[in-house]
C-alpha cells in the first residue's frame, strides 16, 4: 500500500523528523489561500508514483497568485496512469545539501536495511551505479533495532563533519517510522541540510507492507488508493485475486505459479490472456464467483480452466465451476486442463455433469482456447 | 534430506481442520509426528497424538527434529518463537499473508540458533517414499513416484504439475522442496539447491522459478558449476510491470525480477529454460537419455 507525500509526511513528524510547513489543497483557490498563508512556497502534484519533477508535477510559486497558476497547471496532468487530484503546499526551504536516506525489507539480508547517500535529489539506482562510494548501506537485526553508533559507523565513511550528529539522530528516527508501522519502504529523497543547518524532509514516500497492514486500521485508509478496474475491485470484494489484462482468452486456474503459467501458455501459443484469476489456497471453494468473474469481462471469447491440485483439491474446485456454469449457463467455448489432487473424479463430473471432455495434455487446452479466441 | 528419515515432527496448529487432515495424511505416507501445539487443549489426545500447551513443553516430553505450522498469519511469529526457543531445527511454515516484519524477526532468530526455516508461503516439502511435511500430495504415485529428480519450487500448483510431467517421462521424485511465495523466505532457490547438489538420492534437479527478486540469478550462478543434470522453468513471461501476481513476491519491478534476466542467467550457466512446463520430463530424457 503507497502513501502519496502528504500522508506519509505525517509518520516522519509524529517521528520528530522536520518536515515544511504545509497544507493540501483540492484547487487552485485553495492553494492561493495557502500560500498567502505560508509564502513563498513549492505546489507539489500528490500521486503515488515518483518523477513527478520531470513531468512537470512540482512548481515553485513565490505569491499566492503564482501558487494558484502552479496548482492550475498542475491539477487534472496525467503523471504515469495517475490524475493529479490534488497538490501539496509545502513552504520553500533554503536548501544547503541534499541526501538521501531509506529503510527497507532487504530479500538478500532477510532483514531491514538502512540506506543513505550524499547525493540526494537523484535516482538512487544511478546513485548506485555511477557513485557507489557515496552510498552507505547498513544490515539490521529486526530484533534488536539499530543504534547510533551503528548508524554513526555506517557514515563514518561519508566524512559528513559537523552534519553526522543531526544526520544520525535523523536515520534513527526514520527507522523508528519503519519498525513502528510495519513498513516495507519508507524513503526520503532528499533529506535536506538547511543553510543554518537543520535537517527537513522536503519529501516521503512511505509503503505500507500488505501482510502487516491488519495490525494498521488507522493509517491503512491513508494509503493511496490502488488504480482497480472495476472487475478488480468486484473480485476484491470476493476474496479473489484477479488481475485484469487486455486480451481475450479468459483464465481461471489454482495457484499462483500455475496460473502466471496459464497465461505464459497463452501467450506462447499465439493467444493473448485476458485476465490472472487465481483460486487456489484459501480461495478454492470460490468456484462461483470466479466464474461469474471472467464472464462478466466483455473482451473475453473463450474461456481456459486449469487446475493441478496439490493443497487444493481439483474435484471440490471443478465442482463449483460445474454448478456456477449450469447455473449460469454461459455462451463461451471453455476448455479445461485438470491435474492432480482429486483430478479423477474431477474428470468425470465434467464429463457427465457437463458433457465436455476435459484435455489430457494442458497444451492442447491452450491451444484450443487460443484458436477458439481467433 | 530437509526432512531426514527418522526425523520427528510437530504439528503446531494439529487441533484444527487443515492440521488434522494433513497430519492424518502425513503420517499415513510415513512421516513421524510426535505430537501438537494448542495451548488451550494441552494435556488431551488428538488423532492419537498428545496436545501440548507450547513446542517446548514438547521437547521436553518426547523431543523432535521438525515443527510444521498450521497457524495463522498472526500467531506464525509467535509460534516459530515458541519452536525455535524448543531447540528445533527445521521449521515448515505453511502459512500466507504473515507480516513481512514478523518473518523477518523469526528468520533472524532461527538463523542465530542454527535452525533452517522452509517458507513462509509453502506447500512444504517431500523426500519421497520417506515422508512428507506440509501439504503436497505425495502419496499420488502418478505424482510423486519415488525416483532420481530432485525439485524445487516457489509454487505449490506449478511445482506439483512438473513432477506429474517428470513421472509422465519414465522418471521418479527424489525430493520436493517447495520454498515459498514470499518476498522474503527461509530457504532460498541457492540454498535448496545446495542441497539437492549434496544430496546422494538425487541425480537431476529442476527449478520452478518465478518473476520477482534474484534467486533465480543467485541459483544460476552455482548451477553452472554442478555436474547434475538440470532444467527450469521460469513462470511469469506475461505478467505485467508492477503488480504482484498472486504471491506477494511475484512482481516485477521497473527493470527488477524480469523473466528475460532469470531466463538469461541460466542459459548462461548452462541450464536449459523450457517454454512450456509441460516439457520438463521429455527435456530432461534429452539430455540423459
Amino acid at each position: 500500500m503507497d502513501f502519496e507525500e502528504y500522508a506519509a509526511k505525517p509518520l516522519l513528524a509524529a517521528a520528530g523528523i522536520a518536515v515544511p510547513d504545509s497544507a493540501l489543497a483540492a484547487s487552485a483557490d485553495e492553494a492561493a489561500d495557502i500560500a498567502a498563508r505560508i509564502g513563498p512556497c513549492v505546489v507539489k502534484a500528490q500521486v503515488p508514483t515518483g518523477k513527478r519533477g520531470k513531468a512537470g508535477g512540482i512548481k515553485l510559486a513565490a505569491t499566492p497568485d503564482e501558487a494558484r497558476a502552479a496548482a492550475e497547471a498542475i491539477i487534472g496532468m496525467t503523471i504515469g496512469i495517475h490524475t493529479v487530484e490534488k497538490v501539496l503546499v509545502e513552504a520553500q526551504v533554503d536548501i544547503g545539501t541534499e541526501y538521501y536516506a531509506a529503510v527497507m525489507n532487504d530479500q538478500a539480508s532477510k532483514g531491514p536495511m538502512i540506506m543513505f547517500s550524499t547525493e540526494g535529489g537523484m535516482d538512487i539506482e544511478e546513485v548506485a551505479a555511477d557513485h557507489p562510494d557515496k552510498l552507505v548501506r547498513l544490515p539490521v537485526d529486526i530484533r534488536q533495532g539499530v543504534t547510533g553508533a551503528a548508524i554513526d559507523a555506517m557514515l563514518a565513511p561519508l566524512g559528513l563533519g559537523e552534519r553526522q550528529a543531526a544526520t544520525s539522530a535523523a536515520l534513527e528516527k526514520l527507522y523508528q517510522v519503519y519498525a513502528e508501522n510495519d513498513g516495507e519502504l519508507v524513503e526520503i529523497n532528499p533529506l535536506v541540510v538547511t543553510g543554518s543547518g537543520d535537517i527537513v524532509a522536503l519529501d516521503c514516500k512511505f509503503t505500507l507492507e500488505d501482510s502487516g497492514a491488519v495490525r494498521h486500521a488507522e493509517l491503512r485508509e491513508k494509503a493511496a488508493p490502488e488504480k482497480l478496474t472495476a472487475l478488480e475491485e468486484q473480485a476484491r470484494m470476493a476474496g479473489l485475486k484477479y488481475i485484469d489484462l487486455d486480451g481475450d482468452v479468459g483464465i481461471l486456474a489454482n495457484g499462483a505459479g500455475l496460473t502466471m503459467t496459464t497465461m505464459d501458455m497463452v501467450r506462447y501459443y499465439g493467444g493473448q490472456p485476458a485476465n490472472f484469476l487465481e483460486i487456489g489456497g484459501e480461495a478454492y471453494t470460490l468456484g462461483k464467483p470466479a466464474l461469474e468473474l471472467v464472464m462478466a469481462n466483455p473482451r473475453i471469447k473463450s474461456l481456459l480452466v486449469n487446475f493441478c491440485g496439490a493443497f487444493a483439491r481439483t474435484d471440490v474446485m471443478a465442482e463449483g465451476i460445474v454448478n456456477a456454469w449450469l447455473d449460469l449457463k454461459p455462451d463461451l467455448p471453455v476448455f479445461f486442463s485438470i491435474h492432480g489432487t482429486g483430478d479423477v473424479e474431477a474428470v468425470a463430473m465434467v464429463r457427465d455433469r457437463l458433457g465436455m471432455e476435459p484435455y489430457d495434455k494442458m497444451d492442447d487446452a491452450v491451444k484450443a482456447a487460443v484458436a477458439a479466441a481467433k | 534430506m530437509i526432512v531426514q528419515k527418522n526425523d520427528r515432527v510437530l504439528v503446531q496448529g494439529l487441533t484444527g481442520k487443515q492440521g488434522t487432515f494433513w497430519a492424518e495424511r502425513m503420517m499415513e505416507y510415513g512421516t513421524e509426528i510426535m505430537g501438537g501445539v494448542n495451548p488451550r487443549k494441552a494435556g488431551t489426545e488428538h488423532i492419537g497424538l498428545p496436545v501440548y500447551g507450547t513446542a517446548q513443553d514438547a521437547m521436553v516430553d518426547k523431543g523432535f527434529e521438525v515443527a510444521v505450522m498450521f497457524i495463522p498469519p498472526l500467531g506464525a511469529k509467535a509460534a516459530a518463537m515458541d519452536a525455535i526457543q524448543a531447540g528445533v531445527k527445521k521449521i515448515v511454515c505453511l502459512t500466507e499473508h504473515i507480516p513481512v516484519q514478523d518473518v523477518m524477526y523469526f528468520l533472524a532468530a532461527a538463523d542465530e540458533a542454527g535452525c533452517q526455516v522452509i517458507g513462509p508461503n509453502t506447500t512444504g516439502v517431500v523426500t519421497t517414499g520417506e515422508n512428507f511435511v506440509g501439504f503436497m500430495p505425495a502419496f499420488n504415485d502418478r505424482i510423486m513416484k519415488p525416483g532420481r529428480v530432485g525439485v524445487i519450487s516457489r509454487s505449490g500448483s506449478l511445482g506439483t504439475f512438473i513432477c506429474m510431467k517428470m513421472v509422465e517421462a519414465g522418471f521418479g521424485i527424489s525430493a520436493f522442496i517447495g520454498i515459498g511465495g514470499d518476498p522474503i523466505i527461509g530457504t532460498t532457490t541457492l540454498q535448496a539447491l545446495k542441497q539437492l547438489d549434496a544430496h546422494e538420492g538425487t541425480d537431476q534437479v529442476v527449478i520452478v522459478g518465478e518473476i520477482g527478486g534474484t534467486m533465480e540469478e543467485e541459483a544460476a550462478e552455482y548451477a553452472a558449476s554442478m555436474n547434475k543434470p538440470m532444467v527450469a522453468f521460469v513462470a511469469g513471461a506475461a505478467s505485467p510491470e508492477g503488480k504482484k501476481m498472486g504471491h506477494a513476491g511475484a512482481i516485477v519491478v521497473g527493470d527488477k525480477g524480469t523473466y528475460a534476466s532469470k531466463k538469461a542467467a541460466f542459459e548462461a550457466a548452462g541450464v536449459q529454460v523450457l517454454d512450456s512446463p509441460s516439457m520438463a520430463g521429455d527435456a530432461m530424457r534429452a539430455i540423459v537419455g
